[in-house]
């Protein structure tokens, strides 16, 4: 639709002040862009190279990991960044069910639960992965493991 | 079409009655990956190691194809629904936005089509 460009339109990015419920917004959009191409690529494909039979599977993750069965750099970044990316989501679409419900709209209240997603976000994707990589991890400062 | 204002045009005319749905469907697909994807990140990790015959066994047992299906279909729907909320927010060439438009479209139904097919594959062949 056309616009009258002599009326003036919201304020817009670069003129607001940025708080945690804007980055917890543009983040939700982020990454579930990210989920939804990167993440839905290889969800696809690991279900295709599983039905492709044991060489295309073994060629699939072997662009994942190393020939150990360890994963590779691509795979961390990837694996890494879609857990996080994962949770994330996952964490502020639970608060938009609240939000839609009509609940947590007060500043501080708001305030805080886009704080507790960003931060809910980070700490889950760490967990995880310090439980996935632990025997790694204890093998690389020479723990017993 | 008149040449007055938008609201003009349209007043009169009632509504689509659809004007929720969009927004209701994305609402129903998150609830619905909220169990799913739990459910199949929660199993991944208890599975031994993700090998072949790990994998494409614990595929072949019928609860697990059926949940992986509505998984597939269940994901693949909400992405659609929310890449398109984000093509139509910041894509403003119109002719651009249409060519993104179905190129979603295709791909959204394209692999969940491969992915769906895939699990099939393993779960009716997997007496072989």
């Amino acid at each position: 639709m056309s616009r009258n460009h002599s009326r003036p339109l919201s304020p817009h990015l670069s003129h607001w002040k940025w708080g945690a419920n804007m980055l917890v917004s543009i983040l939700h959009r982020m990454t579930g862009v990210g989920l939804a191409t990167v993440g839905g690529l290889l969800f696809a494909g690991w279900f295709f190279a599983a039905a492709s039979g044991e060489e295309s599977y073994a060629c699939f993750l072997g662009l994942l990991t190393v020939e150990s069965g360890a994963i590779n750099i691509v795979g961390a970044i990837l694996g890494i960044g879609l857990t996080w990316a994962f949770f994330t989501h996952l964490f502020n679409g639970l608060r938009h069910f609240v939000m839609d419900a009509g609940a947590g709209y007060e500043l501080q209240t708001n305030r805080h639960w886009a704080i507790a997603v960003v931060a809910g976000g980070i700490i889950a994707t760490l967990v995880l992965w310090g439980w996935l990589l632990w025997p790694a991890i204890m093998g690389l400062v020479g723990g017993e493991g | 079409m008149g040449t007055g204002t938008g609201l003009g045009r349209v007043r009169g005319l009632g509504s689509a009655k659809k004007g929720a749905h969009h927004w209701w469907m994305q609402r129903l697909t998150a609830a619905g990956n909220l169990l799913l994807v739990s459910w199949f990140v929660i199993s991944l990790v208890r599975l031994p190691n993700l090998s072949h015959a790990v994998v494409t066994d614990w595929l072949s047992s019928p609860l697990v194809a059926i949940a992986a299906i509505i998984l597939v279909a269940n994901v693949f729907w909400h992405l659609r629904l929310g890449l398109q909320v984000v093509l139509e927010d910041y894509v403003h060439n119109e002719a651009s936005k249409l060519g993104l438009l179905v190129l979603l479209n295709f791909y959204a139904i394209g692999a969940a089509a491969v992915a769906i097919f895939s699990i099939a594959k393993i779960a009716f062949g997997s007496a072989a």
